[in-house]
C-alpha cells in the first residue's frame, strides 16, 4: 500500500501545454503514472505526446474518468483551476504553483472544506511520490525506492536530502508527501499523519517541518493521541532571524511565534525524536527501523 | 527591517474619565509597526506607512483625521495652514517608537510647525531616516480603543479583534488581561455581517453610544482587508472623539493610526498599491538580490550560503551553525537554476565584504548540478573571488557537475561529498583553520 497516489491514480494536468507542465507530465508518465489527460483552455483537441488536451476539467473528467489533478498554471490562474477541478469531481488536487495570493488560498481552502468532496495538496509543493507506483509532481524519483518510511514535508529539496540519506542506508519509502511552504496549505501534517497511521506499508513516519505557523505543534498533539507508529522529526530554521521570510511564504518567525525551537520542543515533548540535521534524522530512522526488524 | 516586539512605555493606569477630553499628539501609542496581535501567525507582505494606510482607509470610508503629506518644512507649514491649528506632525517611518524618539509632535501654531518639522525631517529613528511627514489635524480624544483584522493561518480565516484597551501594546494586553480583547473569526465565504460588529462591540464593552459607529468601522476595515488583499489591518488607537455638550453633537470614531500589510503575491491585481512599497529601509544587498530575482535574506555572519530550495537552505544555515559557523546570508537559487543565475548569485554573496568563505549546497531535483558547476566556473572568470568555496553537489547530473569542477581546477574550490562534511569544512575555512592548502581540489568521495 501507499497513500494518496498509486496505480489507481488517473492524472489530469492543468497547464499541460506550458513548458513546465509538459516536462513534468511526461516525466510523471515515464515513471509509470497513468496520465490520462490535460487541460488548457483553447487547446482542446490537441495532444501532448499522445496525452489528450481538453478545454475544461469537466470535459476531461467525462472523457477520461480522471480522479487526480495536478495544477501547473501561473499563480493568478491557479485558484480558478483548483476550483474548476473540484467542481468537475476530481478527488485529489495537487497544486505545484508557487505565489498564489493569500486571499485566493483562503477562498479555495474554505470552499473545498465546505463542499467536502476534494483534497488539496499544496499549493507551492513538490507533489506526491509513491515509489514504484506513481509520481505526481516534481519530486526527482530516481533518489527514492519502495520501502516502509512515510515522509511528510513542507519542503521539497529537504525531503530529497533526507530521502537520499535513507536510501544510502538501504531504506525506501511508502509515500513522500510535500504539503508545501505556503501559509494556507490545503492538507496539513495531521491529515497525512492519519493516512500513514492507517497505511499497512508504512512502518515509520518522518515529519519534516520548518519555522512559521503552528502546524508542527498541532501535529505533536495529534501524534501523542492518534499515532502508534514511530515518528522522527526535523525542523528547519533554527538560525532564522525573526521577521524575515525564509524563501517559503509561510516560513517566518513572527515575534515569539513559529520558532524552530518551540516546534522541536513540542514534538520532543510528545516523544518524537527530532534530529538536528537531515543526516541525524536519517540515522534516527535507521536505528528505529533496525530495532524493529 | 522592523523589530517584532517592543513594549511601549506607557502608564497602564489609564484614566477612565471620559468627561474630560484630552488633546494629544495623535498616534497615541508609540506605535510599533512590528507589533503582532496575540496568538496569531502573520503572513508576510508589504508593510505600508501610516499615511498610506490612512489613504487606503479613506478610500473605503473608514473615518480618519484630515491630513497632508509633506517632504519639506515649507510644505509642512502650508499643510498646517490648510488644516488649521493645532495640528500634529508625524514622522513617516516603518519602525516603532516614533513618539518616544521625538518623531510625533503637537504644534499649536505656525512657528511650532516650522520648529517641529525642521527637527523631525532628517531625524534618525532607530536606523531609519525620516524623509516624509504626515501633517494631521489634532483630535480631541475621549477614549482609545483597538481594532484589527488579521490573517489567521491556523484557523484559515480572517480574525477580527476589538478592545477598549487601545493606545498600548496589544500583546501586553493579551498577556495581562486576555478577556479585554473580543475576538471572532469571519467565514471568508460569507464575509462580514452587521452582527459581527455588534457582537465584537458588546463583548469588548465599548460605550453604548458608539456601538453602531464602531460596528460600521469594523465592517469597513474588513472591506479594506478583503478588497485590498491585506494580511493585516490594524488601528491602534481607534479613538472616540469628544462630542459637543453645547449642541449635543454625538461622539464619533476615527482611526488615529493605521498599520496595513498587503499581500505581495496579489499586487498584480492592485497596480495602485504596487508603488506603495517602501524600499528606503531595505538593505542594499537584499535589494540587489531582489532585482536579480533571487530569494535572499542578509544575516550577520561571515559564511556565504547558496542552496536550492527554501527548506534545504534553511537547513544548511542550521547545519553550519551547528558546526560552529555563522552564516552571512540565506540565498535560495530556486529550482532549475541556469548557469547565469548562479553567476549572478555569487556576485550578490560576494558583495558583502564580511564574507570569508562560501558554501554551495545543492541537491538537484529540477536543478541540474552541471548547470550549477558551469555557473560557478563562469563566476570565477568574471568575479575572481578571493575567498574559498566549498561545494557539495548531489542529485541530477551530479557526476557531470563534479567532473566540470575538477576539469576547471579553480583555485580555492573544494568539493565535499556530504552536507555535514561541507558545513564543517567551510566553518574551518572561514575561521582560517583549514589544514588544506588553498588551491587543492579534493576528489569527491561520494
Amino acid at each position: 500500500m501507499s497513500i494518496l497516489v498509486d496505480s489507481n491514480t488517473r492524472l489530469c494536468v492543468s497547464g499541460i501545454t506550458g513548458r513546465e507542465g509538459t516536462f513534468h507530465s511526461l516525466r510523471n508518465r515515464e515513471y509509470g503514472t497513468n496520465v490520462v489527460g490535460g487541460v488548457t483552455p483553447g487547446k482542446g483537441g490537441q495532444d501532448v505526446e499522445g496525452i489528450p488536451v481538453f478545454n475544461t476539467f469537466s470535459e476531461a473528467v467525462r472523457a477520461t474518468d480522471a480522479n487526480t489533478a495536478m495544477v501547473f498554471v501561473p499563480p493568478r490562474f491557479a485558484a480558478d483551476s483548483i476550483l474548476e477541478a473540484e467542481e468537475a469531481g476530481i478527488e485529489l488536487i495537487v497544486a505545484i504553483t508557487e505565489g498564489i495570493p493569500a486571499h485566493d488560498e483562503l477562498r479555495v481552502f474554505n470552499t473545498l472544506r465546505k463542499n467536502g468532496r476534494a483534497r488539496l495538496i499544496g499549493p507551492n509543493c513538490p507533489g506526491i511520490l509513491s515509489p514504484g507506483k506513481a509520481n505526481v509532481g516534481i519530486i526527482p524519483a530516481t533518489f527514492f525506492s519502495e520501502g516502509n518510511v512515510g515522509v511528510v514535508s513542507r519542503s521539497g529539496t529537504l525531503t530529497y536530502q533526507i530521502g537520499n540519506v535513507l536510501a544510502q542506508r538501504g531504506f525506501g519509502n511508502s509515500t513522500i508527501v510535500g504539503i508545501g511552504g505556503d501559509p494556507v496549505p490545503g492538507t496539513d501534517f495531521i491529515d497525512v499523519l492519519a493516512m500513514f497511521e492507517d497505511d499497512a506499508e508504512t512502518e515509520l513516519i518522518v515529519i519534516c517541518g520548518e519555522i512559521g505557523g503552528d502546524a508542527e505543534e498541532r501535529a505533536a498533539e495529534f501524534i501523542a493521541e492518534h499515532v502508534t507508529k514511530p515518528v522522527v522529526g526535523y525542523i528547519a530554521g533554527f538560525t532564522a532571524p525573526p521577521g524575515k521570510t525564509m524563501g517559503h511564504a509561510g516560513a517566518i518567525v513572527s515575534g515569539s511565534h513559529g520558532t524552530a525551537k518551540a516546534k522541536a520542543e513540542a514534538l520532543e515533548g510528545k516523544g518524537v525524536r527530532v534530529g538536528r540535521t537531515p543526516t541525524e534524522v536519517a540515522e534516527l530512522a535507521v536505528s528505529l527501523l533496525g530495532a524493529a526488524a | 527591517m522592523m523589530p517584532w516586539k517592543e513594549h511601549v512605555a506607557r502608564s497602564p493606569g489609564r484614566d477612565c474619565d471620559q468627561a474630560r477630553p484630552r488633546l494629544r499628539a495623535g498616534g497615541g501609542r508609540d506605535s510599533d509597526r512590528g507589533m503582532r496581535p496575540p496568538r496569531c501567525n502573520k503572513v508576510p507582505g508589504v508593510d505600508l506607512l501610516e499615511y498610506q494606510g490612512k489613504q487606503l482607509f479613506a478610500r473605503h470610508g473608514v473615518p480618519v483625521p484630515d491630513g497632508r503629506l509633506a517632504v519639506s518644512v515649507e510644505e509642512a507649514m502650508a499643510a498646517a495652514d490648510d488644516l488649521g491649528y493645532p495640528c500634529v506632525i508625524k514622522a513617516q517611518v516603518q519602525i516603532g517608537g516614533r513618539g518616544k524618539a521625538g518623531g510625533i509632535k503637537l504644534a499649536k501654531d505656525r512657528d511650532e510647525v516650522r520648529e517641529h518639522a525642521a527637527a523631525i525631517l532628517g531625524m534618525n529613528i532607530r536606523g531609519l531616516t525620516v524623509h516624509e511627514l504626515w501633517v494631521e489635524e489634532a483630535s480631541e480624544i475621549d477614549a482609545e480603543y483597538y481594532a484589527s483584522v488579521v490573517f489567521d493561518r491556523s484557523a484559515k480565516a480572517p480574525l477580527m479583534m476589538l478592545s477598549t484597551k487601545g493606545g498600548m501594546d496589544i500583546e501586553e494586553v493579551a498577556a495581562e488581561d486576555p478577556d479585554a480583547i473580543a475576538k471572532l473569526h469571519v467565514d471568508p465565504l460569507l464575509g462580514f455581517q452587521d452582527f459581527h460588529g455588534r457582537r465584537l462591540a458588546f463583548e469588548a464593552g465599548v460605550d453604548q453610544d458608539v456601538v453602531r459607529p464602531i460596528g460600521e468601522m469594523l465592517g469597513k476595515l474588513y472591506e479594506v482587508f478583503v478588497s485590498e488583499e491585506a494580511t493585516l489591518v490594524e488601528v491602534n488607537p481607534l479613538i472616540v472623539t469628544s462630542g459637543s455638550s453645547d449642541d449635543g453633537a454625538a461622539r464619533a470614531v476615527r482611526a488615529l493610526d493605521a498599520k496595513v500589510t498587503l499581500d505581495e503575491n496579489a499586487m498584480f491585481r492592485h497596480s495602485d498599491n504596487a508603488q506603495l512599497r517602501d524600499i528606503s529601509g531595505e538593505d542594499p544587498q537584499e535589494r540587489m538580490a531582489k532585482e536579480r530575482g533571487l530569494t535572499f535574506v542578509k544575516l550577520d555572519g561571515d559564511i556565504g550560503i547558496l542552496g536550492n530550495g527554501a527548506g534545504l537552505v534553511m537547513s544548511t544555515l542550521d547545519v553550519v551553525a551547528e558546526a560552529g559557523g555563522s552564516p552571512a546570508n540565506f540565498l535560495d537559487a530556486g529550482g532549475g537554476s541556469k548557469a547565469e543565475a548562479i553567476t549572478s548569485a555569487v556576485e550578490v554573496i560576494l558583495s558583502n565584504p564580511k564574507v570569508k568563505a562560501v558554501l554551495f549546497n545543492i541537491f538537484g531535483g529540477i536543478t541540474r548540478c552541471d548547470e550549477v558547476a558551469r555557473g560557478l566556473i563562469e563566476a570565477f572568470h568574471q568575479v575572481n573571488p578571493q575567498v574559498p568555496f566549498v561545494v557539495r553537489l548531489d542529485g541530477t547530473n551530479d557526476e557531470e557537475g563534479r567532473r566540470l569542477l575538477a576539469d576547471a581546477s579553480l583555485p580555492n574550490v573544494i568539493v565535499e561529498s556530504t552536507m555535514d562534511g561541507a558545513a564543517r569544512r567551510v566553518v574551518e575555512l572561514a575561521a582560517g583553520r583549514s589544514a588544506e592548502p588553498a588551491g587543492v581540489m579534493e576528489a569527491p568521495s561520494g
